[in-house]
């Protein structure tokens, strides 16, 4: 299979950094998932052939990272932080809050596939918390409005 | 985008150019950028380790192992190619500090990636990122890309005949791989195990070339160190713990963020005032200062220096300089059980103690706090972490193992306090329990 051009173009750059073909695999699993929604099987047989390993340790290196997954998730991942300098800040309310406005759990995504609730260990916004990730994006100083309002932008944005 | 903060009390060296524009190359070189690299090209690297060495420049990852040392390890002659490491996979609860270097001062990390390249002679250099922070390794990528085309990075550097290389690389998500060795396996494209030492990586690293691999902000502190001589940085902490630190202050205080410090700063000072006290005027219970892997510490232990002596002193560590501020509202088996939960989700599974460890230790801490705790469950859970103390492959183990013993040492009135079926006063357990 073929990704897209400024994939191949990242991973032909990317190979050439390092003495072992595999050395690409953290990072490019990861742009691959940011292009597909997950890793697909058919994506881990492309890039085991790649860089000369069987699918299966490819699956391997997958089911270690927390950010990895094979199956697709809601569009927007609300990624709640709930470790301790958030949760001293209130983040398990917050967390409550999420759970009750998008009527999903942990690690679950609204029937319509646009959200995802997930709790996360620290992301690194302990000085800036409660704090959550909105995909790649940090959103810090969080507030039960702040995250209404996250949602009804993102509603609105889709009805468009 | 995280907001800064400042004191009269602090000394900028890491952080002096937060804020000003730095990303751009144009930029950094105004602000006496890439001068470091040049002098330290005008060096033997014996004498930039010696400089760094006379710095007193200790790991500010959390292990707190001085640096020139850590680079003099390193064999002269090597049959493998040797490299040069930045730990910038940031994960320690409570830190949020190497962000702000990758966010405000990019070029100050590839220039000590490359100085440390040229102290131990290696030719190539890669800078690690957490996956999380994609907004920073785009913001990396840049850099050295805009290095490369003005031929800072690359071959033969400002002319030297040295040729050098940096690349990004970035991580997918795991507490764990902030462990030297497991690193480099998840660098070399493998799970994030950690390597059983010795060897340690000074001599069979990544690829199994020798391989120096430092914290983001250590390296950041170099370029000052070659500029400034290793004596005035030095000078700027106490003895045995030169310069100054980030310090990221979170929780319960009215001012948190991210303040450098020199080393030695009054740890109670630096919550009272640097960041302007306990929230709401309410009551300190318990400190957390570097990291939720260090030991806890009471209010009646905070009066003493912030380095890496006063706080091993304190009973605690430095770590990463990360401080946790708890008030009088914040329930220690509830943190304690926040706390585990982190290490049992982080635990590779790889060696025995820290897997089912970390395990029990959740378990019984959320029957405890939920309120189905006896009291043998207070001495199990110290026998627990007593006996993962030290019998660990990497420190993921003790990590978990010492706050725990702090917690029962320091606050067992409070563990006694939820026996016998009485629901915690600040309850909300039955979520711990959905999720865990």
């Amino acid at each position: 299979m073929k990704f897209s051009d400024q994939l191949e173009q990242r991973f032909a750059d990317m190979v050439t950094h390092y003495p072992t073909k595999r050395s690409v695999l953290v990072p490019i699993l990861l742009y691959v998932q940011d292009e597909l929604g997950a890793i697909t099987d058919e994506a881990i047989h492309e890039l085991a052939q790649r860089v000369e390993l069987s699918d299966l340790e490819v699956r391997n290196v997958i089911s270690y990272y927390s950010m990895m997954r094979t199956h697709p998730i809601g569009k927007y991942n609300f990624q709640i932080c709930t470790n301790v300098s958030c949760l001293v800040r209130g983040a398990d309310d917050l967390f409550e809050h999420c759970k009750k406005k998008l009527g999903v759990g942990h690690k679950e995504s609204t029937p319509d596939g646009l959200f995802h609730l997930e709790e996360v260990e620290c992301i690194g916004a302990c000085s800036w918390a409660p704090a959550m990730m909105l995909n790649y994006e940090f959103v810090e100083n969080l507030t039960p409005q702040k995250i209404d309002e996250l949602i009804e932008g993102i509603k609105k944005k889709e009805r468009q | 985008m995280a907001y800064l903060v400042s004191h009269p009390d602090e000394i900028r060296v890491v952080s002096k150019r937060f804020g000003m524009g730095a990303t751009s190359l144009d930029r950094y070189l105004e602000l006496d950028g890439y001068k470091a690299l040049q002098k330290a090209l005008g060096m033997q690297p014996d004498a930039i380790i010696a400089e760094v060495k006379t710095s007193n420049l200790r790991g500010r990852g959390g292990a707190g192992f001085p640096t020139g040392m850590k680079w003099s390890f390193v064999p002269k002659q090597s049959a493998r190619p040797k490299y040069v490491l930045c730990n910038g996979d940031e994960s320690e609860p409570g830190t949020c500090k190497d962000r702000l270097i990758f966010e405000h001062d990019p070029h100050s990390v590839i220039e000590g990636v490359m100085i440390a390249a040229l102290a131990i002679n290696s030719k190539v250099g890669y800078i690690y990122l957490r996956g999380e922070y994609r907004y920073l390794v785009e913001i990396m990528e840049k850099a050295v890309a805009d290095a490369y085309a003005r031929g800072f990075v690359g071959k033969n550097i400002f002319g030297s005949g040295h040729d050098l290389d940096v690349y990004v690389h970035s991580g997918a998500g795991a507490y764990e791989v902030g462990e030297e060795s497991a690193l480099m396996e998840s660098l070399e494209g493998k799970r994030g195990v950690p390597r059983i030492k010795p060897p340690f990586p000074a001599v069979v690293g990544l690829w199994g070339g020798p391989t120096v691999i430092n914290n983001v902000e250590t390296l950041a502190s170099v370029p000052h160190i070659i500029l400034g001589g290793g004596q005035w940085f030095a000078d700027l902490g106490t003895p045995k713990n030169g310069g100054t630190h980030l310090v990221s202050v979170s929780g319960n205080v009215e001012k948190p963020g991210v303040y450098e410090l020199p080393l030695g700063y009054n740890f109670k000072k630096l919550i009272y005032e640097v960041a302007g006290g306990i929230q709401g005027g309410r009551k300190l219970k318990a400190v957390v200062p570097g990291g939720s892997s260090v030991p806890i510490l009471r209010p009646e232990e905070i009066d003493a220096p912030f380095d890496y002596d006063g706080m091993a002193k304190a009973g605690s560590m430095m770590g990463s300089s990360a401080v946790i501020v708890l008030d009088d509202r914040i329930c220690i088996v509830k943190f304690a059980l926040r706390v585990m939960k982190f290490y049992q989700h982080e635990s590779c599974g790889w060696c025995i103690p820290c897997r089912e460890g970390t395990d029990w230790l959740k378990k019984t801490l959320i029957r405890f706090h939920s309120g189905g705790g006896v009291m043998k469950d207070i001495d199990n859970m110290k026998y627990l972490a007593d006996n993962m103390l030290g019998r660990t492959f990497c420190p993921l183990g003790d990590a978990a193992a010492m706050p725990m013993q702090s917690y029962i040492e320091k606050f067992r009135p409070e563990f006694e306090a939820h026996l016998d079926g009485r629901p915690c006063p600040c309850e909300k357990v039955e979520e711990l329990v959905a999720t865990g």
